[in-house]
C-alpha cells in the first residue's frame, strides 16, 4: 500500500488530479445538499428581492464593512431570541449576494433592526454613535450624509442580481433608477406600482433632507427593511425543526 | 509516510534512530514517529465522529438528511427553552396582562418589584438606545425620569406611546405635527426673530420686550391652537409646555429658531409589533416608576 503511493507522490500531475478529487468529495458531501434538498430554505412568506435603495444601502453596507462588527444571524438560543427576536431562517437571506451573516459581534445584531429605532436616530447615530449612545465605540461615518448617492448603474445592480438568481422582474429592472426616487417620496406618482413590486417597503426621506439622495438615504432604507420582511404567520416550526 | 521500498532500515549512528531513507546532498532524515498519545488521540476522534453519526443528524441523503438516534434539534431546543421560560414566568407575566392600573401592581410589592425588573431589562434593550441607560434622555429623545410629559405621563398614556409609538408607521400611532415655519414660508424671517423673543420671555429668559410683543401677537395667531393661550402645552395633542424651561431641542435662541424654522418631529418606534402586550405593561411599570410617573 505505501509502496503504491510512490506512484501519486512521484508525479505532480496525478497528485493534483487525486487531490482534487479527495477535496471534491468533501465539497459534494457537503455543499451539493444544499441545492437539491428542499429544506434548505423554509418555505415562508413575504421575502422579496431587495428595492433598489435597499440594494444601493446594502452595497454602501458592504463597502463600508459593517459586517465586520455587526451580524445579521440571530442563532437559535434563548438568550438571542429573547433579545433579538425569532432566530433567521434560511429563507430571509435567500437573496442576499453575498449574505451577511457575520461571525462577529463588535456590535450587536442587525438581523431584526428594520423599525427599532427611527430614521433620524439612525442618522444621528450614524454621524456621531456616541451623541446618542455614550459607551459606543462604533466609528463615526458621518460623511454618509453629505455624500450623493450614485445610481445611474441601478439596473446593471438588478441585473447582476437577477444572473445569480434573484428574481428580478424587467420591469424592476427597467425602473430600478425611477423607483430609487420613488421610494424617498411618499407621493410619488408611481407609489402604488413601486408598493405592488416590493410590498412592504418604507417610503420616505429618510436623511430628512428630500432635496438630495445622499447614501445615508440608501443606508437607513437598507436597515429598516432588515427583519421585516418574514410573514411569521405562514412560518411552521415543527416543519422547519433541524 | 514516504516509503522508499527498500526493505533494510537504516539506523542513523549519532542518534539510533531509523532514516526514512531519503538524501539530500548527503543529509539524512529521520524517521521519528508521532507521538503515541497524539496517534491515539487522532484514532479516538476518527471513532467519535462514527458514534456522532449514529446519534446525531449528519449524513445528507437524497430528500433529507439523517437525522440520529437522539433526533437532536436546535430549534426545537430553543422552541423548547423559550417554553420553559414563559412557565417560569408564566403566572406573574399573565397577571401584568390583566392589570389594567398602576394601583393594582403597587398594591402586590412581588408583582410591582417582578414588573420593575422585566421593565429595567426590556428598557436596557429596545429604550436605552434613544432614552439613555437611565432613561436621562438626549436631545431630540425626550427624558423619562422628570415629570414632564409629551403625550402624558399616566400608566395608560405610556401604554398608548409604548404600543402605537408616535409618529411611527403604525396606523394609531400618536401624530402631531410642528411646522416648518421659515422653510414653508409661512412666517417671515423678522417674525421668526419676534417669536423666538417670545418664546424666550415665556420660558423664563430675558429677551427684547418689545420684539417678545410682537411676537406675542403671533403666537397667538400661530401657535396658541396647539401650544395653549400661554404655552403651557396640551398633552392630548403631544404639545410641548413652553414654559417649563424644559427642552426637547435645546432652549437658546439658535435652537429655538431653527424648530421654527425646520419644524420638529421625532419618531418613536410602534413597540407593540415587536413586543408582547405583558412586556410593553412591565415597561410601562418602569417608565412610570422613573421619576415622572402620573395618577
Amino acid at each position: 500500500m505505501l509502496d503504491r503511493h510512490q506512484f501519486l507522490e512521484k508525479r505532480a500531475l496525478v497528485l493534483t488530479v487525486a487531490i482534487l478529487v479527495v477535496v471534491a468529495i468533501g465539497g459534494v458531501v457537503e455543499i451539493a445538499p444544499l441545492f437539491y434538498l428542499e429544506s434548505t430554505i423554509e418555505k415562508v412568506k413575504g421575502v422579496r428581492p431587495y428595492s433598489p435603495l435597499e440594494l444601493a444601502g446594502r452595497n454602501i453596507y458592504i463597502r463600508e464593512g459593517c459586517y465586520v462588527c455587526h451580524s445579521q444571524m440571530i442563532r437559535p438560543l434563548r438568550d438571542e431570541v429573547e433579545r433579538y427576536g425569532h432566530y433567521s431562517l434560511a429563507a430571509e437571506s435567500m437573496y442576499d449576494h453575498p449574505f451577511q451573516w457575520g461571525s462577529k459581534r463588535s456590535g450587536p445584531d442587525l438581523a431584526r433592526v428594520g423599525g427599532k429605532y427611527s430614521d433620524a436616530w439612525h442618522q444621528q447615530h450614524m454621524i456621531n454613535p456616541r451623541s446618542v449612545v455614550p459607551e459606543s465605540i462604533m466609528p463615526p461615518y458621518a460623511y454618509l450624509n453629505n455624500a450623493d448617492l450614485s445610481y445611474d448603474d441601478a439596473q446593471a445592480w438588478l441585473v447582476a442580481n437577477r444572473r445569480v438568481g434573484v428574481p428580478y422582474t424587467d420591469e424592476m429592472i427597467e425602473k430600478a433608477v425611477a423607483d430609487i426616487r420613488t421610494q424617498l417620496d411618499p407621493f410619488a406618482d408611481d407609489f402604488d406600482g413601486f408598493m405592488e413590486r416590493y410590498p412592504k417597503a418604507q417610503v420616505r426621506d429618510f436623511d430628512g433632507d428630500p432635496r438630495r439622495v445622499t447614501e445615508m438615504d440608501a443606508l437607513i432604507a437598507y436597515l429598516q427593511i432588515l427583519g421585516t420582511m418574514v410573514d411569521f404567520s405562514t412560518y411552521e416550526p415543527e416543519e422547519n425543526y433541524r | 509516510m514516504a516509503d522508499t521500498g527498500s526493505s533494510e532500515k537504516e539506523i542513523d549512528d549519532v542518534s539510533g534512530v531509523e532514516t526514512t531513507g531519503h538524501e539530500w546532498d548527503g543529509l539524512k532524515e529521520l524517521n521519528n514517529p508521532l507521538p503515541r498519545w497524539w496517534v491515539y488521540l487522532f484514532y479516538a476522534t476518527i471513532v467519535w465522529s462514527v458514534v456522532y453519526w449514529v446519534f446525531m443528524p449528519a449524513w445528507p441523503g437524497i430528500s433529507g438528511h439523517t437525522k440520529g438516534v437522539r433526533n437532536h434539534s436546535e430549534r426545537q431546543n430553543v422552541d423548547m427553552a423559550i417554553a420553559a421560560l414563559d412557565a417560569e414566568r408564566g403566572e406573574r407575566m399573565k397577571r401584568l396582562l390583566t392589570v389594567s392600573a398602576i394601583d393594582e401592581v403597587e398594591a402586590d410589592p412581588q408583582l410591582l418589584q417582578y414588573a420593575l425588573e422585566a421593565g429595567e431589562s426590556l428598557f436596557g434593550d429596545n429604550c436605552a438606545t434613544c432614552h439613555g441607560a437611565g432613561g436621562q434622555g438626549f436631545v431630540g429623545y425626550p427624558s423619562l425620569v422628570d415629570d414632564a410629559w409629551l403625550w402624558g405621563g399616566r400608566f395608560d398614556d405610556i401604554k398608548t406611546t409604548l404600543r402605537h409609538g408616535i409618529r411611527s408607521t403604525d396606523p394609531n400611532a400618536r401624530f402631531n405635527m410642528m411646522q416648518a415655519y421659515g422653510r414653508d414660508g409661512v412666517l417671515s424671517r423678522d417674525e421668526i426673530e419676534d417669536l423666538v423673543e417670545h418664546v424666550v420671555t415665556i420660558s423664563g429668559g430675558e429677551a427684547n420686550a418689545e420684539a417678545a410683543a410682537r411676537g406675542a401677537e403671533t403666537f397667538a395667531v400661530q401657535c396658541s391652537s396647539c401650544h395653549g393661550e400661554n404655552g403651557e402645552g396640551l398633552k392630548d395633542l403631544g404639545a410641548p409646555n413652553l414654559t417649563d424651561a424644559i427642552w426637547l431641542y435645546g432652549g437658546d435662541r439658535d435652537a429655538i429658531r431653527t424648530t421654527l424654522y425646520e419644524g420638529r418631529g421625532g419618531v418613536m418606534p410602534a413597540w407593540g409589533e415587536r413586543l408582547g402586550e405583558e412586556e410593553i405593561t412591565a415597561l410601562a411599570v418602569y417608565v412610570h416608576a422613573l421619576g415622572g410617573g402620573e395618577r
